[in-house]
């Protein structure tokens, strides 16, 4: 039982990483209805520049900041570049061109800042801390921490801002919001800054485990079941979601895994996704719209 | 479906006790009407009286909350888009729903899919039958095109075409499956007085010459007042007036809610 | 047939039925020639091997996708998913049943590949966009990882490898480039054909019926969820052959890991970069991704001198296929195709400017 519960802990506190990602995803797609494929080169190029940036003795605080410079321009150049001349274009065309980005961001971060696994140092000790009999690591509830409170900071920033006001306006009735002079082209530096700066996060946290490498662009591939589940268009879906892939590949890992080879982590979540795809064909948070013939 | 009953054979289409609503907000209710076979019947009301909605929930798109339509004697609570169409009702919708991409022939040839007998094989290997049925089909297309006259455009993508022809092939494309009933969605919408004309009589002539009996949508009262021998009135879900233009025109109900409103 | 019959008022006088393709298309029969004739007397086998060979196998694998969804549009990134089952059926085939001919297996295989595209597209019916996408790449994955963890499918080879059976035709031995040049160049175009007439028939309408339109296309008559995941078995089908000559005609020994996600997403660049809904877009876009490399990497060694390294060359490769996808998407949605059309076009009415 001890095991249980603590392979089920363990899941949901690497179910918040996987909620982080999430939430990057459902930022854009609420402001912009772009499926952003390339959310996993972000976190990736992020993470590098970050590296990059500590390994030539920058301070912790600077090289941060510094890094969310680089995402904002990433971001007014996306915007620019990819989505201004694709506005009004089917959402399948503009997550073709996401997946075009995705190529560019990655080889841009490869080429300019190398391929080989770099290590990441955050001052979080990886040592066991016991709650009882049960026995949880000390990184993970960072990272939870961590992610528990940019969520609260992103509610607070969409819920009293001005910005955030205008973008819920965006998301909910894009029309409306340009009638009545929100500027869409600004709301989408803004979001995709902002997607990018969580992807920062997620990656630090993720990169901080595994080392910095090419292998961080593909938390996007583990970030789609946990959007399934959720739904694109919302936040806490994305949370929930990422805690339901979490725990449930962690359990069935261990669980399920053995009897039938090994190694299920990378589609489990899919199907996972798939059955509640089947009963709640738009997520569990997301809204089925009515086709207007 | 359930099965058979008493229907009088000058009823093609009854419409029992319907209602329907979105997320709570009522857009038809307990609407009862019936059309006779071989009329032409106009359903009119201000924007958001559940005209459209009402097309929708005849052949299938929508589901009423409750109620039923009787076609051909046939008793259905809900029926299947596909289910609609085998037995012979055809639509037209509001905004256009033709396939942009392809050629106005193509576009009246996928009309006929229901007829399609032949299999994957017979076509991917161009087998004899294949061939003589792409050849009936393409006659009946050819002719489709003439009555319509839209020969000269057979070859043009239809997202390339101007609306009032847009709706034309839209007509085509219901017509070539030779339907019982037609159901149009406001099929002279945005078109000038010539080009309504011109459709007029497209429709006089179906309903005339080939007996097909027509439900549609339309505002311009002048045109329906020519064209209909029958129209019913919605207002908000509600039906406020049934019977012949002259009846219609006179009900003090139907000028409140509706005509009054156009004057 | 059952069809209505039925006269409307204007008389039917015979008008010119048009039926498309009945012109006899020249310029496609000369360059069938020469494929067929020319090039395997002339083509070095480096040609053969790494250029020719690669480029049918992906334009097959091209048309394919493109017939799901160019044509069906229903977008999927699970192809190489697919053309993992026409490798592994194939080969599994031609071990334990050596009596069958190898055209008889490959086709086997393909039906392998179309079942398991059948079951793939059963959520077409409920779900769609890119929640059925999302699907796809759950198929993708899943058959990644039992083409690797199940021994049986590659006969329990320490390498986890399937390697190129003997290549037999009726007595001939396929194993030098040229005939496997000529025997992959035959099945691409006899599957090329069939693709044409497909796309040219009543179902090919359907199917373009329900990518522009499925409400109307349900309302108008045609059954499309049996229409969708028709488009799945006949795409898989093509994915499944092009599996198959993609491990046994160009690569000779492949494993799982030749069936990953990239290659998914290199021929869903294929039909972007050469055109969705066009068949001649798939060869267009095939050529443009197999050469694109090599010439890349030449431009590198003669304008650096080989000082710059592979790996730095893989990125700027990146880089340049994501920017080309970006540019095609914004410029060009139709592809490489209309561009080269739009050129013809221009051309041909050139010499009356002057």
């Amino acid at each position: 039982m001890t095991f249980f519960i603590e392979t089920l802990i363990g899941g949901l506190l690497a179910g918040t990483m996987y909620s982080l990602v999430a939430i990057g995803f459902v930022l854009i797609y609420k402001a912009s209805g772009v499926f952003n494929f390339a959310q996993g080169a972000m976190l990736l190029f992020a993470a590098l520049t970050f590296v990059s940036l500590r390994e030539q003795g920058v301070p912790f605080a600077a090289a941060l900041v510094l890094t969310v410079v680089v995402i904002a321009i990433g971001a007014l150049a996306i915007e620019r570049w990819i989505l201004r001349p694709l506005v009004n274009r089917s959402q399948i065309t503009l997550f073709m061109a996401t997946l075009g980005l995705s190529f560019i961001v990655e080889g841009l971060a490869q080429g300019l800042m190398g391929a080989e696994v770099r290590a990441l140092d955050l001052g979080i000790q990886d040592t066991p801390v016991m709650f009882g009999d049960i026995m949880v690591s000390h990184f993970d509830l960072v990272a939870a921490a961590t992610a528990t409170v940019l969520v609260t900071v992103l509610a607070l920033l969409f819920n009293k801002t001005r910005v955030g006001v205008s973008l819920r306006a965006v998301a909910d009735d894009t029309r409306a919001a340009l009638s009545i002079g929100i500027n869409l082209n600004r709301i989408w530096q803004i979001v995709w800054a902002v997607a990018g700066s969580v992807g920062l996060v997620a990656g630090l946290l993720w990169g901080a485990r595994q080392g910095v490498q090419f292998s961080l662009s593909l938390v996007v591939l583990k970030a789609l079941p946990v959007l399934i589940i959720g739904g694109f268009t919302s936040i806490g879906g994305a949370i929930v979601g990422g805690l339901i892939v979490g725990a449930a590949e962690n359990l069935a890992e261990v669980y399920i895994g053995p009897f039938i080879g090994g190694g299920i982590t990378p589609w489990f979540a899919y199907f996972i996704a798939l059955a509640f795809l089947y009963v709640r064909p738009a997520g569990l948070f997301g809204e089925r719209a009515i086709e207007r013939v | 479906m359930t099965g058979a009953t008493t229907q009088d054979s000058h009823t093609i289409l009854e419409v029992n006790n319907i209602s329907l609503s979105f997320k709570g907000v009522k857009a038809i209710s307990d609407l009862s009407f019936s059309v006779r076979r071989g009329e032409i019947c106009a359903l009119i009301g201000p924007n958001g009286a559940g005209k459209s909605s009402l097309l929708n929930i005849l052949n299938g798109v929508y589901h009423p909350d409750a109620g039923e339509v009787v076609f051909e004697s046939e008793h259905f609570h809900r029926i299947h888009p596909l289910e609609a169409a085998r037995r012979g009702i055809g639509r037209t919708f509001q905004n256009n729903a033709l396939f942009k991409k392809l050629s106005v022939v193509d576009n009246l040839l996928t009309g006929l899919s229901r007829f399609m007998r032949t299999n994957l094989l017979e076509q991917a290997f161009r087998l004899p039958r294949a061939h003589r049925e792409e050849w009936v089909f393409r006659e009946h297309a050819e002719s489709v095109l003439e009555f319509l006259e839209l020969q000269s455009y057979r070859d043009v993508a239809v997202g390339h075409l101007s609306y009032g022809l847009q709706k034309r092939v839209e007509l085509g494309r219901a017509l070539i499956a030779s339907p019982r009933l037609l159901l149009l969605d406001e099929p002279m919408a945005g078109m000038n007085a010539e080009e309504k004309q011109e459709m007029s009589r497209f429709i006089a002539d179906i309903n005339r010459d080939l007996g097909t009996t027509v439900v549609l949508i339309e505002h311009d009262i002048g045109v329906v007042m020519e064209l209909c021998g029958h129209v019913v009135v919605l207002d908000y879900g509600l039906k406020v007036g049934d019977g012949t233009p002259a009846e219609v025109q006179t009900n003090p109900e139907v000028i409140a809610a509706y005509l009054g409103t156009v004057h | 047939m059952s069809l209505h019959t039925y006269t409307l008022p204007a008389p039917f006088d015979n008008a010119p039925v048009h039926l498309v393709g009945s012109r006899a298309p020249w310029p496609l029969l000369v360059l069938l020639m020469i494929a067929f004739g020319v090039v395997p007397l002339l083509g070095s086998d480096y040609w053969l091997n790494a250029i020719l060979i690669p480029f049918l196998v992906l334009s097959l694998a091209g048309l394919g996708l493109n017939l799901l969804t160019g044509y069906t549009g229903q977008t999927s990134v699970g192809s190489a998913g697919f053309m993992a089952v026409g490798a592994f059926a194939t080969y599994n085939l031609l071990l334990r049943v050596p009596v069958l001919p190898l055209p008889v297996a490959l086709i086997l295989g393909g039906l392998f590949a179309a079942a398991v595209g059948w079951v793939v597209g059963i959520p077409s019916s409920r779900i769609k966009g890119f929640y059925l996408m999302v699907t796809t790449l759950a198929a993708q994955f899943f058959l990644e990882w039992i083409f690797s963890k199940f021994p049986w499918f590659y006969n329990n080879a320490s390498s986890g490898t399937i390697s190129a059976p003997n290549l037999v035709l009726f007595g001939h031995d396929l194993n030098t480039p040229t005939h496997r040049y000529l025997f992959t160049l035959s099945v691409v175009t006899l599957l090329t054909w069939v693709a044409v007439n497909l796309v040219k028939s009543q179902i090919g309408r359907n199917w373009m019926a329900i990518r522009d339109m499925d409400t109307a296309a349900a309302v108008i008559g045609i059954p499309v969820d049996r229409y969708k995941r028709q488009a799945f078995t006949v795409s898989s089908f093509y994915l499944g052959i092009a599996g198959a000559l993609w491990a046994f005609f160009y690569l000779g020994t492949a494993s799982a890991s030749s069936f990953d996600i990239n290659r998914s997403f290199q021929i869903l660049f294929i039909i972007i970069i050469g055109g969705m809904g066009s068949i001649a877009g798939n060869f267009i876009g095939a050529a443009f991704i197999s050469l694109l490399p090599i010439l890349l990497s030449f431009a590198g060694q003669v304008l650096l001198g080989g000082a710059i390294d592979t790996g730095q060359i893989q990125n700027l490769q990146k880089i340049i296929f994501g920017t080309l996808i970006i540019w095609f998407l914004i410029k060009e949605p139709d592809g490489l195709v209309r561009l080269i059309l739009n050129l013809r076009e221009r051309l041909s009415v050139w010499p009356l400017r002057f």
